[in-house]
């Protein structure tokens, strides 16, 4: 769309050039903290209390990330993020993938099976979207000390999932309204039950939105930290807990570039994600999530 | 259970079809129970025991000695509790317009089949990706005024610009708003662009050939069928913005004195480092009221919109 | 064939001693910069060469905030763990709720009670009895000062009246430097307001201020007067102070571009990292009229009601060890703090640990020895921070009064309680 304007008038080439100049602006703006983050974790410590945060760094080093990685203090262990990430990645991979798949089979309900009752039942899954994550903190210790998952992985996971529903059941629902229900109808007819219907037409179609569900959520747990440090235990902290660590001590010494790198590390699998899947995640949300 | 619908034996084909029929008619129900019950729970029996809690005079950890809305009282005389809740209805409603304005412009921008298009989407993207944890400590550097921005600036030679709201009390709160816009605003413009490409192309070049121009073309035509995304964006910065908790500790700490405390800083302050889980669950009540003063409007008019259509 | 044989007798030796007494325990602590994670790791081995295990269990921020948000959700969900790193008043809290175990053993077989600051001691004990061990003791009431500055500015000596610190900063402030560094977190100016206000009340107005909330030391006119003087160092600061770490403010005083802070000693860390020596690059004072006052913040570890013996026996075990010479040199060295322990020697410490140890003797004769607020020491923790809240404000607020701050002051007390 949008191409109609396309004749080779000066005035049109001047909005042209104002359009790029604007974008790329923009762009710049978006990426400041980045340059920060990366400039800094670059830089010799003595840089840093020199000043001038935007400065170039007087010799590029790759020493803080190399400590950050492998020999930075996090409490008494001194070896770094690296350990962290095989926590996190235990929690994130069970906790998207459950959650995603129970919301793909609400959204599927909710939508393709509608009983009574069906829009109150996912106006009341929606509010959990919306409560903060600080109000359910004690409610939440009391029940994994109850169901004996207190400071355990799965306790954690079991956390993710329960707040993750609401979204997931959220996209998912909006994704498969757009889904022409003649289509299911039809397979009705020819005698596909519910679960068939799900495996065999829903899913193969649900690409896009998986893409997104699963962006969003794997997003949304990696960089938690509240539940994290509240319900791990002391060989399940993720990542953020570990960078909080080291970015937060209270009366020791600060190590900025080495902060930097930590955090960038900690970033860089959300990022990755981003970066590699950003334009599967338009491309789902073109697909139908947009509507409503 | 696959095994349900597969085409039975002749003889008992009518039994086993009703069979599988009322299993067929509960199934959707079964299907939703487990989430609608860890819903009611973990959200709903949550929400209950945080208000019991309101009412006892709890301290530093649950106890349950009931003192009916004292706390309520004790929170709206609390000056500080005021700030909080001015400063939610101000970023939040800042916050919102801002995203959805600068996300709409980068949208119908990026739109006008724009080279590297991919790459720019990404840059717009990616401080969603990024943990606040992170991104608080930069946005702090790059906003005080002798270290970032303004200092950069005078560098240059400006010697009279000034930047300096993170240190200003009335002003503080506007820097929070800067650092959220600029984590969402890319998630809008993907919502928006995802808008967009869904829109008919026929539609434009009708229009098109009809004489409008541009602009017209935006605001009556693209900017109407927008109206789901605008909803979809809301429900999503709504949620965002009263959540907003790290973006506070990261960036402001609740400071200059306490003018940039939100509801959710508040909340965890009171409950966890202050020792007054009554006073905490009461803020907390107050919360989620304001959470279903914005919900049920919404859900309302988006589900009456599906009865009807 | 040798090798493993002695590994096997190694492992059988080590299981059978495991058997006896030995136990995992798991160490909620927020010790976790370089310096101070170094000094706990000596704790660590110590611990585990009597045969027991330490489980890691560090969280970060906001000075022990977010450890204390996560102990009392461990507490909560029935799964606290053995120890906890807890500071003053709260640890009676969660004595009080029969959290806390007992470790007298420890203290009588020690002879704590002869060695350790009955003011520091009695925090740590519950109805009597010890619950925690105090590790360190951290003085508040100091000034960090770069000589070149002051000597460039014309001030020839670290002010000691708040009279002639204002003189000082005017000079400083033409000589082109900013006279005070400081970072505005309320943590800091509840740090440097209590430092004014001890100064100008002496000892037992602090403790009838600040550990009483009496309102009627709240509302005094000596409360006014610290209220006028503090707010009026706002204006030998900077603009940009607002929401700054207070290491950033240490390195403005490590470059020279501020006179002076005031700040506790950890501060010290950031000068011995950047090189300097105590004395001759940098100078430790105390702030005016403090001279023989101490205002102390102490960590304590907390032990933890568990039923396991062999639990109880590491409990015990980390408590000695805490409180043995060779660790409270080692550990207090690395912290900056001096050591709890009143019959260790300095030799090995620095100046500015000889003059904090000097002050604190000289501190307790005089009864000026006295509990940080701004450190969590004083008063509990709801109360701590209502007065923050209030002190802050008025920091920030240029338009507020003196007189109606100290009203607040009551007023936010009160309704805390």
């Amino acid at each position: 769309m949008a191409n109609m304007v396309r004749r080779h008038t000066t005035s049109a080439r001047l909005w042209r050039a104002g359009l790029y100049t604007l974008l790329i602006v923009a762009a710049l703006v978006y990426l400041l903290p980045l340059v920060v983050m990366l400039l800094t974790s670059l830089k010799p410590l003595d840089d840093i209390r020199a000043g001038g945060l935007l400065s170039l760094p007087s010799t590029i080093s790759f020493e803080a990330w190399s400590k950050a990685w492998s020999s930075a203090c996090t409490g008494m262990r001194c070896d770094g993020m690296s350990g962290y990430f095989l926590n996190s990645i235990a929690i994130v991979v069970p906790a998207v993938a459950i959650s995603s798949f129970v919301g793909a089979l609400n959204g599927y309900v909710l939508t393709k099976w509608r009983f009574r009752g069906a829009n109150l039942c996912f106006a009341l899954l929606l509010f959990g979207c919306f409560v903060p994550f600080q109000v359910v903190l004690m409610p939440m210790a009391r029940t994994l000390g109850w169901l004996g998952l207190a400071s355990s992985t799965s306790g954690l996971v079991l956390v993710h999932v329960v707040y993750g529903i609401a979204f997931t059941t959220l996209f998912f629902r909006n994704y498969y309204v757009s889904i022409p229900d003649e289509m299911i109808a039809a397979a009705k007819l020819d005698g596909a039950g519910f679960w068939r219907i799900f495996w065999r037409i829903l899913l193969p179609v649900s690409g896009p939105i998986i893409t997104v569900t699963v962006i969003w959520q794997f997003t949304q747990i990696w960089n938690d930290f509240l539940f994290g440090v509240s319900f791990a235990g002391f060989d399940s902290q993720p990542v953020t807990v570990a960078l909080n660590n080291m970015v937060n001590t209270s009366t020791g010494v600060k190590e900025y570039n080495v902060d930097m790198a930590a955090a960038m590390i900690a970033a860089l699998p959300t990022l990755v994600v981003y970066v590699l899947a950003g334009k599967y995640f338009v491309r789902g949300l073109t697909a139908g999530s947009v509507k409503g | 259970m696959p095994s349900n619908v597969s085409a039975p034996a002749t003889g008992e084909r009518r039994h086993r079809r009703s069979l599988a029929g009322h299993i067929e008619r509960v199934l959707p129900r079964l299907v939703v129970a487990p989430s609608l019950g860890v819903a009611l729970f973990f959200v709903y029996g949550y929400m209950l025991w945080t208000f019991l809690l309101s009412l006892t005079n709890s301290r530093m950890l649950p106890q349950y000695d009931f003192v009916g809305f004292a706390q309520y009282a004790r929170l709206f005389a609390n000056e500080r509790w005021h700030v909080a809740a001015t400063n939610l209805v101000v970023f939040g409603g800042l916050f919102i317009v801002s995203c959805l304005v600068i996300g709409l412009l980068l949208a119908v921008f990026l739109d006008q089949r724009i080279r590297q298009e991919g790459a720019l989407r990404t840059v717009y993207l990616y401080p969603m990706a990024l943990s606040l944890i992170v991104t608080g400590v930069v946005w702090r550097w790059l906003l005080n005024p002798g270290l970032g921005i303004q200092a950069m600036v005078r560098g240059w030679g400006f010697e009279d610009f000034t930047f300096n709201w993170l240190v200003d009390s009335d002003m503080a709160i506007y820097t929070l708003v800067i650092a959220a816009v600029w984590q969402a605003s890319g998630f809008v413009m993907a919502l928006f662009l995802a808008g967009l490409r869904s829109i008919d192309d026929s539609l434009f070049q009708a229009a098109a050939l009809d004489g409008a121009s541009l602009p017209r073309i935006y605001t009556r035509i693209v900017l109407p069928s927008l109206r789901p995304v605008v909803f979809s964006a809301v429900m999503i910065l709504a949620h965002i913005a009263i959540k907003s908790f790290d973006l506070v500790m990261a960036l402001t700490g609740g400071g200059p004195g306490y003018a940039t405390d939100l509801p959710a800083t508040f909340m965890y302050a009171h409950t966890f480092t202050r020792g007054q889980i009554g006073l905490g669950s009461a803020s907390a009540i107050m919360m989620l009221c304001g959470v279903l003063a914005i919900l049920v409007p919404y859900l309302y008019s988006e589900l009456r919109g599906q009865r009807h259509g | 064939m040798k090798t493993i044989h002695a590994l096997a007798a190694g492992a059988l030796l080590a299981a059978a001693v495991g058997q006896a007494n030995a136990a995992e325990i798991e160490v909620l602590h927020w010790w976790t910069s370089g310096g101070e994670a170094k000094a706990a790791n000596l704790l660590k081995e110590k611990l585990e060469a009597k045969g027991h295990t330490w489980k890691d269990f560090a969280v970060a921020g906001g000075a022990g905030d977010s450890a204390m948000t996560v102990l009392k959700s461990r507490a909560i969900s029935g799964n606290p763990p053995a120890v906890a790193q807890i500071k003053g008043p709260l640890i009676k809290e969660w004595g009080d709720m029969g959290f806390l175990g007992n470790i007298d053993k420890a203290a009588e077989a020690d002879g704590w009670d002869d060695f350790l600051p009955e003011e520091i001691a009695a925090a740590d004990k519950v109805d009597g009895h010890y619950a925690a061990v105090p590790v360190n003791i951290h003085r508040i009431n100091w000034i960090w000062a770069n000589p070149e500055v002051l000597e460039d500015s014309g001030v020839d000596h670290v002010p000691q009246t708040w009279d002639e610190f204002f003189d000082a900063a005017d000079k400083i402030r033409e000589a082109g430097y900013i006279p005070l560094a400081h970072g505005g977190q309320p943590w800091q100016d509840a740090t440097v307001f209590e430092v004014v206000m001890m100064g100008i009340g002496g000892g037992d107005f602090y403790r009838k201020a600040f550990v009483d909330l009496d309102p009627e030391a709240l509302t005094s006119d000596t409360m006014i007067k610290a209220l006028k003087t503090f707010k009026k160092l706002r204006g030998t600061m900077d603009d940009n102070i607002a929401g700054r770490d207070w290491n950033i403010a240490t390195s403005m005083v490590i470059n020279g571009k501020a006179a002076m802070q005031i700040m506790g000693d950890w501060a010290k860390g950031e000068f011995t990292a950047a090189g300097m020596t105590p004395g001759e690059d940098y100078e430790c004072v105390a702030p005016p009229m403090t001279e023989s006052m101490f205002s102390y913040n102490t960590d304590s570890l907390a032990m933890f009601d568990v039923d396991d013996e062999g639990k109880q026996q590491a409990q015990l075990d980390l408590a000695s060890i805490v409180l043995s010479k060779d660790f409270q040199v080692q550990f207090n060295q690395a912290k900056g703090s001096i050591p709890v322990r009143l019959d260790v020697s300095l030799d090995d410490f620095d100046a500015c640990a000889k003059a904090s140890r000097e002050a604190f003797d000289v501190a307790m004769d005089e009864d000026a020895l006295v509990p940080s607020l701004a450190h969590g020491m004083a008063v509990s923790d709801s109360q701590q921070g209502a007065v923050f809240d209030v002190i802050t404000n008025f920091f920030n607020d240029p338009d507020m009064k003196a007189e109606t701050a100290s009203e607040r002051l009551v007023s936010a007390v009160r309704a805390a309680e």
